[in-house]
Parts: C-alpha cells; structure tokens; sequence
C-alpha cells in the first residue's frame, strides 16, 4: 500500500473512528486490534491517527502497542520464523538458536528483514517439547536443531519466488 | 483524624493519607524512589516498603492508606532486608560508573546504595545495554542508567501535558525513550527539562557546553563576555549548601570574573529591553486591531510547545527575542561598534536557569550578520561545576557589581525569573506609556503566587483590560482553545513553561528540598522591592541605547536586531503506510 499522501488510508482509519467516542482512552486497545486486522502490524500513520482521535500522546500509544505481545509494528514478512522459548527448548538452549537467526538475518525478533522476506517471532511452547529446541517457518517443522542447521534452513525460504524478482535477499549466513 | 501506631509511636493521621506521609509527619523517614508529591502513586519501586500488623506481605508506604488503629514497621529487619535486595537487583543492572558521572554526589541511587549498606555484588547477570541519545542540543538521555521510576513520564504528562516519552515494551527491555525511539530531537519533547529536575540518576541530564566555554575563554582573541538570567542569583547557593531563596548576585560576578570573562553583564538589562519592545508591541496591537491577545515570547520552551503543536497561533506570540537572546544582539551590534571590537571575536555566554535555552541559542535565525547571539549557554548546575573546575570557592568569594552599560536593571527585570513577573513588569510599563501615568500600587499581587491561571483587570484611559498567566505549560491547553472558539476575553497573556517560572527551570540545582519554589519567588521579589528604580522605563543604560543607536522601541533597527520569527514544527502525519 502507497497511496499518495496516505488519504485513502485516512478516510479508513476515520471509517473506524466511527464506532467509538472521540477522546475516550478505554477504546484504545479495541482501536489498536481493528487497525492491526486491516494491516497486520499497526502503522506508524495509523498510531498518529489513534493519538489526534483519542488525544492521547504518541508516546503512550506506541507504549502500550510495545507492551502487549499481540500488537505488531512491523509488517509481517514472507516467511515467519518462529522460535520456540519454551522451558523445554530454553534447558535446550534456543537462546542460541534465536541468537544466530537474529544475526543471520540482521534483526531482533519481532522485526522483519528490509526485503520483508522473514519476520522472527518469539513464541512460548507450541507443543512440540520432545523434539526441542524448535522452530518453525511457517508450517513447517525444525526439531533438534543446532545453530550448524540454521544456514541451510534459511537458504531454503530465500531463494526468490517466482512471483517477484526481488533481488537476492541480504542474508548474512557466516 | 484517625489514631494508629508507626514504630510503636502513637500517631494522629488524616483519613486518606498515605502511610508514607503520615510517617513523614512525625519525622519518620521512608525512603522512596518512584513516589512524587502530589501525582498518581504508582507503587512501582517498592523501596517505601513497611510492614503492616496483620498483612502477609510488605506494603508500599507510598501507595497504602492509613486506616484506624493500624500498627506499622518502617524499619524492621524484614523490612530492611527487603530494601536492600531491591537496591541490589538496580545496582546490578547499572553502569556502575559514578566516578565518571554528573551526578556523582547527587544520586539516588548511589545514596541507597550507601544507606542499605550495599557492598558487594550478590546478583550478577546481564546488564542492559541502550545508546545514548545526544540528538538534542539541550538534553541528553542514557537509558543505561534509567531505573524505570516512571517519574520523568509523569511530569511530562501529568505536568508538562507534554507527553513525549513514555515507557515502552515490557520485562528487561522495558525502557523510558520516545515514539519509535528516535532521537529526541524529532519528538514532541519542548526541552523543557522538568523531567531532569526528578530523575533520580543521570539518565537524563543537559547536553553540557562546558568544553566550549573553556576553549574561548582560553582563546586570547576572544573578546568574552558573559550575561546571568534573573532566576539563576536566587538559586546558585542551594548548590553551596545555603537554604533556597539566598540571593548570591555579588559572589556569582565575582566568580565569573575569576574565571576569566572580559565582561560581566546582566540579562536584567536586556529583561527591561524586552518590556520596552514587548509593551510597545501590546499597544501597537490594541490601537490597530492586531492580533490579540498576544502571548510573551521569553520561555523558549513555550514558543516551541506553540510551534510543534499549535501552528495556527503563532501569530499571537510576541515577536521579541527572549532577553538573554536581545542582549547577545546588542552585544555583538550597538556594543561591538561602540567598543571598535570584531563581533566575530565577541564569545557570549548565558548563565541560564533553562535547558531550552541552549536549544535557542542553537536557533539559525537568532543571528546578525553570520554571528550567533549567543555562542553557550550554561545551566545553573554546569556553572557550580565550572566554579569547582577552577578551584574558586564560591562560599568565600567577595561581592562585586556589573560592568556598564549591559550591566544596569530595575526591579522588574529582576522579577522576570519568576510566574508572573513579566506580565508585572509588562504592566507597569504599558500603563505608564499609554496613560502618561504611574501605576498606583507596582505590586500586582493577583499574577503572584503559584496558583495555575493567575488572571488582572486594569482600567487603562477607557479600556478595560484582561490579562492572564498561565504558570506551568502544562495550563496553556483550555486558554487556547478559548482564542480559537473565538472566545477567549483576554488582552494580554503571559506563559512559563516551567511550574513557578524559571527559578524552577530545568537547569536549576537538583534537589527535593521543601518550598524552594516559593522561597526562590520571594528572594527575586526581594530585589524588586530593594531597588530604587522599579519600572523598565526608568533605565539609563537603555534610554541611552535607544537614544545612540535605536531611537525608538519597534523602530526599524529595532525590529530588524531585537525582534525574531517563528516556524511551524508539527511533527508531520506520515503519508506512506
Ligand atoms: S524535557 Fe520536558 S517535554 Fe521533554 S521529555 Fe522532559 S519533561 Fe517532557
Ligand atoms: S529516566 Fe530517570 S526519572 Fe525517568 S524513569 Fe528513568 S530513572 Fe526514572
Ligand atoms: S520557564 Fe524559564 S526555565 Fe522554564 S523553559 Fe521557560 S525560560 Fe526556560
Ligand atoms: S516509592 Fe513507593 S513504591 Fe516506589
């Protein structure tokens, strides 16, 4: 979405305003969730929108989307690597793990890469303890895996899709 | 009142007090970090912990109710023990680094640390780890050593109603920083420094200027020369252990002699400069139908707060430059010629109770020719840091008086430093000019005080006059909206950012002494009264200034030198999604 000068981004955002009270701060967070269902991650121009509709600070805004884990404020990228900190895969070490993969990528978790191509993502056991430390990109499956693995399981959901001809993402695999 | 026992003390309390106050009543002293008089208790440090006769667990003194009949422990060994490890977990998760720090001395922190007897490191883990933001001319933030006390945030959004930072994220990456945490130079952030007055460690402290004014006063081709605002005399002495409202003008220029600057002028020169341009300005609007009512133009904060968030108004704000910014365009004009120096070689430094201030100086527009009008600026704490520098103690300095002609001042410049004090001197100038009369009492007592919204009728010749102070940026939101509703009855406005005025600005001494707000006022209030010339108008030094070089307040030199303009600074709506 790049629309010029965010007007038709504007217009829905006050399409939204519509059903709650101008400056009541309790319709906060229901606002937050209803933009983050339009975009998938809560953009800046959305939360400067909230701010002017609620009269509340950015500041506060952008604090309590940083605070509750189900708020974005990055878009979500092709591929969603998930990484397991359970207590399983935590006694396992996937602090490690997410240690390479952020640094293979070049973000924190949270963040997606420039090209939009991966998104990491912390998530608390997703079940599968028996064969931690875990991870997932997107519906597939990694167990037991080793920092030695993570290059390979990243070369495999980088390579370009057919549908763009994005150049080669910068995936730092030393 | 309700009856209950603190330490075993029978003690009287008010119903709905905290116990941290009823304690304090009587003496008894509970450490606090996060706790700040009179705003939303928050509980979040713990470190005002006592034990309550029947409860479980420690309570938050600062957050808990007295209720009748209750017993307390405010320093019981549980107690003491539960402090302590609190102190522990922040000191293990802080820099440490207090022999190379501003606040050395004058910590928190540091003094539980000594309190609770800390002295050794129990915990060890990982420390967090945050760049420091220097974006800004005028404050700098160290998240490193913040200790999440929230005390900042609630100044700026409860007070200030500025809102600029707030806490973000959650857990160990919790952090006090701004929207998307930028620098805060592109935040909403007016600079106003009221956030550095509460914070406990130097996680926020002013961008220093030390280093600078060092290498000119070093610098043999140099002509330096150095102003001092009205509010710094009545407050430099708490740094030098005096009770708040010490009036220390004489030691303060001897000082500055002693540290080597050419000149020592006044900014109570330029303040009595300011009410000749700004009153004749007021008049000017009422005759022509200008833009009204017109708000002062001396807190560089207030003019930035108008700028980043009310656009539409600042046609209201006086044009004039602040005072200290006036005498900077004197000196290197009317002064430079008079005096056959360089202006290019003219060094000048404002000693200020502000930290916008050095925002301001930094402003390109405030310049003539190529030259800046002020080259630093020093708060009131980097100067006693100057002073210890140079090994001048301050204490045992003798008095001295101003150099001439930037030196002279009457009582109302004197008050400027003060929440009402321009709109008074204002006053007793504009009276004179449009009636060819004194006002009858100088002292207006109703724009005195600390109320929010101090507010004067006058009758002048057949008008009636409204005028109104707002004492804290954070009252200024009703009286705008008011002029743009169209609605708004007053003439005249005058606006401090700074709760009580700039003996309460952001670069004054660091501590949480009782009534030093009022004690300040009273001493600038002192002068006033003390000197024989009470009225702008009656200034030698500059009737003789307009007389050589402007002729006539608002003339064209005058606008051309004395007077500035504004920018709109809202922080622009991104556009793309
Ligand atoms: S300087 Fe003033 S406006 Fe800026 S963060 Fe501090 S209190 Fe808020
Ligand atoms: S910056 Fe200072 S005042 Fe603000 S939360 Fe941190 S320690 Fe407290
Ligand atoms: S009130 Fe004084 S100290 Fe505070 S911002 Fe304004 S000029 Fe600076
Ligand atoms: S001072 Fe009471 S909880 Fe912080």
């Amino acid at each position: 979405m790049n629309i010029k000068n965010g007007y038709f981004e504007k217009k829905m955002h006050e399409h939204i305003f519509k059903n709650y009270e101008a400056k009541d701060k309790s319709s906060l967070i229901p606002l937050l969730q209803d933009i983050q269902s339009i975009y998938g991650y809560l953009p800046e121009a959305a939360l400067q929108d909230i701010s002017d509709f609620v009269d509340m600070p950015l500041s506060r805004i952008y604090g309590v989307a940083t605070f509750y884990n189900q708020f974005r404020l990055t878009p979500l990228g092709e591929n969603i690597i998930r990484v397991c900190r359970g207590t399983a895969c935590h006694v396992k070490n996937s602090s490690n793990i997410l240690f390479a993969i952020e640094t293979a990528l070049n973000i924190k978790a949270g963040e997606t890469t420039r090209d939009k191509k991966f998104t990491i993502e912390i998530v608390n056991c997703i079940g599968a303890c028996s064969i931690a430390p875990v991870v997932t990109v997107n519906e597939d499956y990694y167990g037991r895996i080793s920092v030695k693995d993570i290059p390979n399981i990243l070369k495999k959901y980088s390579k370009v899709s057919k549908k763009d001809n994005l150049p080669q993402p910068e995936v730092n695999l030393a | 009142m309700i009856q209950l026992k603190i330490n075993n003390v029978a003690i009287k309390a008010e119903e709905g007090m905290s116990v941290l106050d009823a304690a304090k009543s009587v003496g008894i002293h509970i450490p606090t970090l996060c706790h700040l008089k009179d705003l939303t208790p928050t509980g979040a440090c713990r470190i005002c912990v006592v034990e309550v006769e029947g409860q479980r667990n420690l309570v938050p003194s600062c957050a808990y109710p007295v209720f009748k009949g209750m017993s307390v422990e405010t320093n019981s060994a549980r107690v003491r023990r539960a402090r302590k490890t609190i102190v522990e977990l922040l000191v293990e998760n802080h820099p440490q680094d207090c022999l190379v720090c501003v606040r050395n001395k004058n910590c928190e922190l540091q003094d539980l640390s000594d309190k609770y007897s800390v002295r050794e490191h129990r915990y060890v883990g990982e420390k967090k780890d945050h760049a420091i933001d220097i974006s800004s001319a005028s404050i700098e933030r160290d998240p490193a050593k913040c200790i999440l006390c929230g005390r900042c945030v609630r100044v700026c959004h409860e007070v200030q109603k500025v809102g600029a930072i707030d806490f973000t994220k959650r857990g160990f990456l919790s952090t006090v920083t701004t929207p998307y945490n930028k620098g805060i130079n592109i935040s909403d952030c007016i600079l106003c420094g009221q956030c550095i007055l509460v914070c406990p460690t130097a996680a926020l402290r002013e961008k220093s200027s030390m280093k600078e004014v060092a290498a000119a006063l070093n610098d043999k081709r140099k002509f330096t020369v150095v102003q001092i605002a009205p509010a710094v005399r009545a407050t430099l002495g708490e740094e030098y252990n005096m009770p708040p409202g010490t009036e220390v003008t004489g030691k303060l220029i001897t000082g500055l002699r002693r540290l080597g600057f050419n000149k020592v002028f006044d900014t109570n020169f330029s303040a009595d400069l300011t009410i000749m341009e700004e009153a004749t300005e007021l008049i000017h609007r009422i005759n022509n139908n200008g833009k009204l009512p017109m708000f002062t133009s001396c807190c560089p904060g207030w003019v930035k707060y108008a700028e980043h968030n009310k656009p539409e108004i600042l046609e209201h704000i006086s044009t004039c430059k602040s005072p200290h910014e006036m005498e900077g365009a004197v000196l290197k004009t009317y002064y430079a010629k008079k005096m056959e120096i360089d202006p290019k070689d003219i060094f000048v430094v404002s000693i200020m109770p502000c930290t916008v201030k050095k925002y301001e100086s930094s402003r390109s527009e405030l310049k003539e020719e190529s030259y800046a009008d002020v080259d630093a600026v020093l708060t009131t704490r980097e100067l006693t840091r100057f002073f210890k520098l140079a090994g001048i103690e301050f204490n045992d300095l003798p008095e001295d008086n101003f150099d001439d002609p930037l030196g002279e001042s009457t009582g109302a410049a004197a008050i400027f430093g003060t929440s009402g004090g321009v709109m008074e001197a204002a006053l007793r100038t504009a009276y004179y000019k449009l009636t060819g009369k004194e006002l009858e009492t100088l002292e207006l007592e109703p724009v005195r005080g600390d109320k929010n919204i101090k507010e004067i009728s006058i009758k002048i010749s057949d008008m009636e006059l409204n005028f109104a102070v707002v004492n804290g940026i954070g009252n200024i939101k009703p009286i705008i909206d008011d002029i743009q509703n169209g609605t708004s009855k007053y003439h005249f406005i005058e606006v401090m950012t700074c709760p009580g005025g700039c003996v309460n600005g952001g670069g004054q001494p660091i501590h949480q002494k009782n009534d030093k707000i009022q004690k300040r006022m009273k001493a600038l209030y002192q002068i006033d009264s003390n000197m024989t010339y009470r009225r702008s108008h009656e200034n030698e030094s500059v009737k003789i200034l307009y007389e050589e070089f402007f002729t006539e307040p608002n003339s064209y030199c005058a606008h051309e030198i004395l007077h500035t303009k504004y920018f709109d600074r809202k922080i622009k709506r991104k556009t793309q999604i």
